[in-house]
């Protein structure tokens, strides 16, 4: 039997234990002495959300299938344990060995948003390991990064030994044959980090410096390695259907946010929403074989014993063959008491009929996320939904008997005005109209619209990447105007408005685009108290302020500037596959309230056809 | 429909798992195992399952069920092999038996009594370190047991309220392990169910505190050994009968 890390009165005092003893189904122990390399994966946050997180149960599966890897692992453990493993010195373990992460050749932490930056600390500082990469020994695991928050690593670039930029299906196992190979040689951290350098898609920090301007911008970023290369490259895979996929996913004890069998039926979207980070990082979009996806999802299903499937991907709906995998999906497993979760979908006579087959009709609702109120305010950030579509599909779902919608909007959106922000209630109230228009005795009693706005944050590698921001006061009276305009509405007893809080979007503005500078304010935070800052029942803003102050980084420079074109950004040296000409010109087409076409439409030269592969190709084979 | 009740084991680190989720696991152990389970109609169907009395976080057990309708046969062998293939660590499936569907045998009201097993624990920190009772102790139980009512502060969920548990005590008795193995222990027998609960903390919380000892000083580990019904088969033999002997084998 495994011994566990944690005392028994320790486990018996804090919440869920399951969530620090590992042994769950598909969970993979292996002898430690029979591998070459021992990896420790992290999802910096609780279990649940950890366990919830598709690309981690892929790297998770890839790496055991190599029998010279043990991948393992490791979460942030929850406040109440945190304070006993300080208090009793007790040092962070993975889960399936129970062992000291200290203990590990590698601790890869996968980065999902900004606001866990103070967790990645925890679980360094738990660990025992130096935060500063450049304090670390030949006794240390290899702390690499990975995850959508990489395109800009900046920030965190001081606590990582190596980042790897792009999808983990490629060049992980070269990383790997590249640290065994070393060891063999006897070669020390810095001949690895000096192999890895060499390998496409891997940035180690150190081997970089930047020089910065008076004013503080960026003045040059240089390798000081002759093993670094000037430009990271992206990594991804062209083939997804051929690509790894697991099949035996761990089965969490306690329930998670995903306690489901996911299936990912392609990467990439071919929307181009001008806001959206994801849209532009995982280009082009590349779809999943449909025959794969069903085999998938019948020895998952049996794997687990899960009882719901979801589907996932950036838009669903663009999947070509969706309707083929849904009705698959229903026929085949429904009858066997599994729930079929759909994720939000276009609506349309499709989409409406399968909603009707697998949800209960009055407890659903629809989702639509128009983004913006107006349609010049939609043209300027490229979402292709008109209000006619809205209307339409809202007016199809409410004869089809549905009365609840919810409805999604950003604010603070390059060139809104007032105008744009009351136009969100009143599409809301449209929406009302619509569904009153239905005779009384044929509708189903009040319709229930729920607008929510979170606040827009600017994101790298986006046609947005030089729009400004604005302040906490700013966001707060534009969400005012909002709430206000509702009230005002014929039907507002019918509409519901809520909005996101504002501080965090000023902190995940700073960090989103910050530069090496920053890392000082996410250190300080961390030593003030922050943690779990993702948690809003954990976030404290006022520390945060305070790490601002003392580290003197002025918020205003990272998030009140309109960025001049010319800029150096901390994130140019990453080469993503979409070129800066491009989002330069779908930042200047966005001044101009001008819609671009999807990949599918027509081809706008964005720069990933270079790669001859997904939507770029569809059709020209 | 097949009415069926297995029985399993929750040992090691599946102590701390609770209730809810072991139910959880169960769903999902049933689905792994393809066992033909029976469904509920309506919208949502979920299986047709229940548990006997839920086991505390800490608490392990050689006897815990759950009953289950079968929707087609499958033989109790065939069943017990598949379903511990798909088990963790923790958990093993002992049997599997159809039961009469009659009310004196199936539906988990039916529970009337549990044995448990309580050793003294060298330290909270582990429950794999047991030591030997205080010989007096054998004497002391004797004591205890022999008081006209034993009255205790039962708390509900609402309110505090004072109880004579003796009533619900069975049986309480030293039962001395193998020379030099260090294995002696308290065997309780105590009512359970939904007429009269006793849980055995509150017997061993009392009976310390007869004896003069503060509760926190005493570390101790809970093993639940079976739960039983009340026999209603034959006139003359035990008047308890554990669950498990209720059902029989499927061919």
């Amino acid at each position: 039997m495994r011994k566990l890390a944690l005392s028994d009165d320790v486990l018996l005092k804090i919440e869920k234990p399951a969530r620090y003893i590992g042994g769950e189904v598909n969970s993979i122990v292996k002898d430690k002495n029979k591998v070459d390399i021992r990896f420790a994966m992290c999802f910096p946050d609780v279990y649940e959300i950890g366990m919830s997180h598709l690309g981690i149960q892929i790297l998770y599966d890839m790496f055991n299938r190599r029998e010279d890897v043990w991948c393992e692992r490791v979460y942030s453990p929850w406040v109440d344990l945190d304070r006993i493993m300080r208090d009793e010195h007790i040092p962070l373990f993975a889960l399936e060995s129970q062992d000291p992460i200290k203990d590990f050749d590698f601790l890869g932490i996968t980065i999902q948003y900004e606001m866990c930056y103070t967790n990645i600390l925890q679980v360094l500082d738990l660990s025992g390991i130096p935060l500063e990469a450049s304090e670390r020994d030949e006794s240390d695991p290899i702390v690499i990064g990975g995850g959508p928050c990489t395109y800009n690593p900046e920030p965190l670039a001081e606590f990582f030994d190596l980042f790897y930029i792009g999808e983990g299906e490629t060049v992980y196992d070269q990383l790997l044959d590249a640290y065994k190979e070393n060891k063999k040689n006897g070669g020390s951290r810095k001949d690895y980090l000096e192999m890895a350098a060499e390998i496409e898609g891997i940035y180690v920090p150190s081997f970089y410096d930047v020089k910065y301007n008076e004013d503080g911008t960026i003045a040059s970023f240089l390798p000081n390695n002759p093993h670094a290369k000037e430009k990271i490259k992206k990594q991804v895979v062209m083939d997804v259907t051929a690509t790894t996929y697991p099949e035996k996913p761990v089965v969490p004890f306690i329930k998670v946010t995903q306690d489901r069998v996911v299936l990912e039926v392609q990467r990439g979207c071919i929307r181009g929403c001008r806001f959206c980070q994801a849209g532009m990082l995982y280009r082009p979009t590349r779809e999943r074989n449909v025959e794969k996806l069903k085999e998938y999802a019948y020895k998952m299903l049996k794997n687990t014993g899960h009882e719901e499937i979801s589907l996932s991907s950036l838009s669903t709906s663009d999947y070509s063959e969706l309707k083929e995998l849904v009705t698959f999906l229903i026929d085949e497993f429904q009858k066997d008491g599994i729930n079929i979760s759909l994720p939000s979908l276009r609506i349309d006579a499709f989409s409406l009929d399968v909603m009707g087959q697998v949800q209960d009709i009055r407890k659903s609702s629809l989702t639509f996320a128009p983004e913006a109120g107006s349609q010049r305010m939609r043209n300027v950030i490229n979402k292709g939904l008109t209000e006619e579509d809205i209307l339409d599909g809202a007016g199809q779902a409410f004869d089809g008997g549905w009365n609840k919608v919810k409805l999604y909007f950003m604010l603070g959106l390059p060139t809104e005005t007032e105008e744009d922000m009351r136009a969100i209630p009143e599409l809301a109230d449209k929406i009302a109209r619509r569904y009153y228009e239905i005779p009384k005795d044929q509708r189903n009693g009040k319709c229930q619209i729920t607008a929510s706005s979170s606040f827009f944050i600017p994101k790298p590698f986006t046609p947005f990447q030089w729009a400004r921001m604005y302040t906490n006061e700013e966001y707060i009276a534009r969400a005012a105007i909002v709430k206000h305009a509702f009230n005002e509405q014929l039907n507002r007893k019918s509409l519901k408005y809520h909005w996101h809080d504002a501080e965090v979007t000023v902190l995940e503005g700073v960090f989103a685009r910050g530069d090496r500078k920053t890392a000082a304010v996410i250190r300080e935070a961390y030593r003030l108290g922050c943690l779990y800052d993702s948690w809003s029942d954990q976030f404290e803003n006022e520390k945060w302020m305070q790490a601002f102050e003392n580290t003197g980084v002025d918020i205003a420079f990272y998030n009140l500037r309109e960025r001049p074109l010319d800029e150096l950004f901390p994130w140019d040296f990453i080469d993503i596959g979409v070129t800066k000409q491009f989002l330069q010109r779908e930042w200047e087409r966005a001044m101009r309230a001008e819609v671009t076409p999807n990949c599918r439409m027509q081809c706008s030269g964005c720069g990933v056809a270079k790669w001859k592969g997904g939507v770029c190709v569809e059709g020209k084979n | 429909m097949l009415k069926v009740r297995i029985k399993f084991r929750k040992y090691g680190f599946m102590k701390f798992i609770g209730h809810l989720d072991v139910m959880r696991y169960f769903q999902k152990a049933m689905r792994r195992a393809e066992i033909p389970i029976a469904y509920t109609g309506g919208y949502s169907p979920h299986m047709i399952m229940s548990f006997a009395q839920p086991l505390g976080v800490g608490v392990t057990s050689d006897g815990e069920y759950l009953d289950i309708e079968l929707k087609e046969p499958i033989s109790s062998e065939k069943a017990v092999e598949q379903l511990n293939r798909t088990m963790v660590e923790g958990m093993e499936v002992v049997s599997f038996r159809e039961i009469p569907d009659d009310k004196k045998s199936s539906g988990m009201t039916i529970v009337a009594a549990a044995s448990y097993r309580v050793t003294l624990l060298e330290s909270r920190k582990t429950s794999e370190i047991t030591m030997a009772l205080p010989e007096e102790w054998q004497e002391r139980v004797e004591a205890f047991m022999a008081q006209p009512e034993i009255v205790v502060m039962k708390k509900t969920k609402r309110s505090e309220k004072e109880v004579d548990i003796k009533p619900m005590i069975y049986q309480m008795e030293v039962l001395t392990g193998k020379a030099g193995q260090n294995s002696d222990s308290i065997y309780l027998f105590l009512a359970t169910g939904s007429e009269q609960n006793l849980k055995p903390d509150l017997v061993m919380e009392a009976f310390l505190a007869f004896i003069g000892i503060e509760d926190e000083e005493v570390p101790m580990h809970y093993h639940r050994l079976e739960v039983y019904a009340k026999n209603h088969m034959s006139q003359g033999s035990d008047p308890f009968i554990s669950l498990e002997d209720l059902g029989n084998e499927i061919r």
